[in-house]
């Protein structure tokens, strides 16, 4: 007979069992070794009916296509820039894809991205190899001017956004600041210096404490004690 | 002359007192702190991250790197010099050896997992405590691993089969001491580290590295329990 | 490179307030020292400031008295910037930052006369005591300079001699005797005063140090004289500036004194 041997948010390391016979699908993260399911990474259990999958706690980012990223412009070449993703691969971004503005040949790169500023930008291209190709052309995307960058732990960006961006909403509503996550673990923010500063301890109580349950209303009533606003009730 | 009773009157299979903890870096991927008795390790992962020199990069998969090394004031008699050994280097070796076998890097082509063990005080059987410590890193770290591993040093001192040498029974002199560590993968119980140094028979082989991995199945549920006490702490504001 | 960085920090400074919320002139907390930290060395401590941990150990030697000092020991320090601390630090021969850091720890003892180095001596010309002190970081969140400082200080004041037998000139590392160091109530430490922009900050943490301008890290005693000062750094400063930082530097030092 087969047999979930583990619970729902539950923490589990690399090779516990976590189900014994065949009926169970193994999901992401897990591996299926003989008659039973094992832990291919430390992770969160997340069980849907027999899919059993491991959400990851931690690890550095892996670029994937379609993630809207925060990069660091490292390089200035004659075609284009590279950036820093913040993980083992650095980007490409070509003159073609770095606005929607006509860049002529010749023309100063430097002008459009300089070395060090921050770029919002869409991973076009992830090869076999890992060489990634990115787009700053596009609503949204474009160079970051002033504010403060931060890095996050990348597993935790899903929480830090929120159900339809529903968290980093109240957040902003709360403090007043703009901020744009990146997939790759960089949040960009904007704001008077105190509201800075709630945004970054809201963001890190987040990523302290979002495998424990009711992390919402936790995070609302943090946001209310230190800005003294009133927010509204989030629908679930 | 034979051995009859361990100095600090542990039974012939006990090990010494074992601490462990993970997240103790801050600025590492992973990390995570091994004690057995007095010897004590340190182990920090960072990766997968660029590597080079270029030449060193492999298309297919990312390669893992370990250093092992003791720190100046680590050993209970003269200062250790900095720069790495003969020794260390070896060990940094057969550490990297006795974590590859659970790793996929296929994901991280052209990239490295940096492995860096510290030894703040040693005092036998570091080499082992080291894996223990970078097991628990590595999965701290998130990387894709199928198993832990767990390390224990066995042996023979004199004419008794013994588990997790001290520095008293590595260097005993009143006859022939075999010096055996070993790891484990917790769930498979395939071994991933056995060197030996010293005499013994083909059976008291056998004896050893059953012993070694009843030992490493108690040494798996601490590190296992490390890595998930990480998570229990509820933040009060 | 940082130039975002830096201009944002200057902005929030005029305000007095720095990234994590700190005053410019705050330490981060906690700041602990734990003495005793590793039963190998023959006096150790364990340093933290914020995040950043550095671990120090003092180990013994006895050898031959320099020609110009038969009658006087005398101490070496060495500081490792171990990659498990920090992600661009590599395995490899030590780089100048951990020598300028090592010698930056050195100098403040050294100057400071907190060691009297005849103290030191066991035959006149032929066998003196060396002291070996060794700074390690843990994890370098910024500022190893003052916590390697203060971890150095505080190994040295739980450090005890070792049993020397004379005739068979050993040391048996195992026994120790209950002698300390006399340190001469001097307690010298280093702070690092930043300078960035118009204004000047301690304890920098390792955001604060990409953008570091200028730095004086300023060696003081319990006494508040000067010992040690080392400025680093692409800018210059001016004299009223090092007036102030040196101010400051005596000032914070008094401050980090209360961790020991």
């Amino acid at each position: 007979m087969s047999k979930i041997l583990v619970k729902d948010k539950d923490i589990v390391v690399p090779g516990e069992i976590l189900a014994e016979g065949m009926d169970n699908l193994p999901g992401t993260g897990t591996y299926r070794e003989g008659e039973n399911i094992h832990a291919g990474q430390l992770g969160l259990v997340s069980i849907n009916g027999r899919a059993i999958k491991l959400i990851s706690l931690s690890g550095v980012y892996q670029p994937k296509v379609d993630d809207t990223i925060i990069g660091k412009v490292i390089d200035v070449t004659m075609f284009g820039w590279r950036l820093d993703t913040n993980c083992a691969y650095s980007a490409m971004l070509s003159m073609k894809e770095a606005s929607s503005d006509f860049i002529p040949k010749g023309a100063d790169l430097n002008k459009y991205f300089s070395l060090g500023e921050y770029v919002v930008c869409k991973i076009t291209q992830v090869t076999s190899q890992k060489l990634v190709d990115i787009s700053a052309k596009g609503p949204g995307l474009h160079k970051l001017r002033g504010g403060r960058v931060i890095k996050v732990n990348t597993n935790k960006v899903p929480r830090i956004i929120g159900k339809q961006g529903s968290m980093v909403s109240m957040i902003k509503q709360a403090t007043g600041c703009k901020i744009i996550v990146g997939q790759n673990g960089l949040v960009w923010l904007e704001g008077e210096p105190k509201s800075e500063l709630i945004t970054v301890r809201a963001i890190k109580k987040i990523e302290d404490e979002s495998h424990l349950s009711g992390l919402t209303d936790r995070v609302k009533v943090f946001l209310e004690k230190e800005t003294g606003t009133k927010l509204e009730s989030n629908s679930r | 002359m034979t051995y009859n009773k361990r100095d600090d009157g542990r039974k012939f299979d006990d090990m010494r007192k074992i601490e462990a903890k993970v997240g103790v870096i801050d600025r590492a991927d992973g990390s995570a702190m091994f004690k057995f008795g007095n010897t004590w390790a340190y182990a920090a992962v960072y990766g997968p991250r660029n590597l080079f020199p270029r030449f060193l990069q492999d298309p297919q998969k990312g390669i893992l790197r370990c250093n092992y090394n003791m720190m100046p004031f680590s050993s209970s008699s003269e200062r250790v010099r900095p720069g790495g050994s003969r020794r260390s280097k070896e060990i940094s070796m057969v550490t990297e050896k006795a974590l590859l076998p659970v790793l996929n890097l296929d994901e991280y082509p052209n990239s490295v997992v940096d492995v860096f063990i510290e030894l703040p005080q040693t005092e036998a059987g570091s080499r082992t405590a080291g894996i223990n410590a970078a097991a628990m890193a590595l999965a701290d770290a998130g990387l894709i691993m199928k198993d832990m591993v767990s390390s224990v040093s066995v042996g023979k001192v004199d004419d008794k089969l013994v588990v997790d040498l001290d520095y008293a029974e590595e260097a005993w002199p009143e006859g022939d001491v075999a010096d055996t560590p070993v790891a484990i993968m917790a769930n498979s119980g395939k071994v991933t580290l056995l060197q030996m140094d010293g005499i013994i028979s083909k059976d008291e082989l056998k004896e050893l590295v059953k012993l070694a991995k009843k030992a490493c199945q108690k040494i798996y549920e601490i590190q296992k329990k490390a890595l998930k006490d990480k998570y229990k702490v509820e933040k009060n504001e | 490179m940082n130039e975002g960085l830096k201009d944002h920090i200057k902005l929030l400074l005029k305000s007095d307030t720095r990234l994590d919320g700190r005053k410019a002139l705050e330490y981060r907390k906690p700041v602990k020292v734990e003495y005793g930290f590793t039963k190998t060395a023959e006096g150790s401590a364990l340093v933290t400031i914020g995040k950043t941990i550095v671990s120090c150990g003092v180990k013994v030697e006895v050898g031959k008295p320099y020609p110009d000092r038969l009658d006087e020991g005398t101490i070496m320090v060495g500081a490792e910037l171990l990659p498990l601390s920090n992600p661009d630090f590599e395995s490899g021969p030590p780089r100048i930052e951990a020598i300028e850091l090592a010698r930056i720890v050195d100098r403040a003892i050294r100057e400071s006369k907190a060691i009297d180095f005849k103290k030191l001596c066991i035959k006149e010309g032929e066998k003196v005591w060396v002291l070996i002190i060794d700074v390690c970081p843990l994890n370098d969140d910024g500022n190893l300079k003052d916590a390697a400082s203060l971890a150095a200080l505080a190994a040295l004041k739980d450090f005890k001699f070792p049993k020397y037998d004379e005739k068979t000139e050993t040391i048996s590392f195992k026994e120790k005797t209950t002698k300390k160091l006399d340190l001469g109530n001097k307690d010298p430490l280093d702070v690092t005063v930043v300078k960035i922009g118009d204004s000047f900050i301690v304890d920098p943490d390792y955001e604060e140090e990409k953008v570091i301008e200028a730095r004086l890290t300023v060696g003081s005693t319990k006494d508040g004289k000067l010992c040690a000062l080392q400025k680093g750094g692409d800018y210059p400063l001016t004299e009223e500036d090092i007036s102030k930082m040196v101010e400051i530097g005596i000032e914070k030092a008094k401050e980090l004194r209360g961790a020991l």
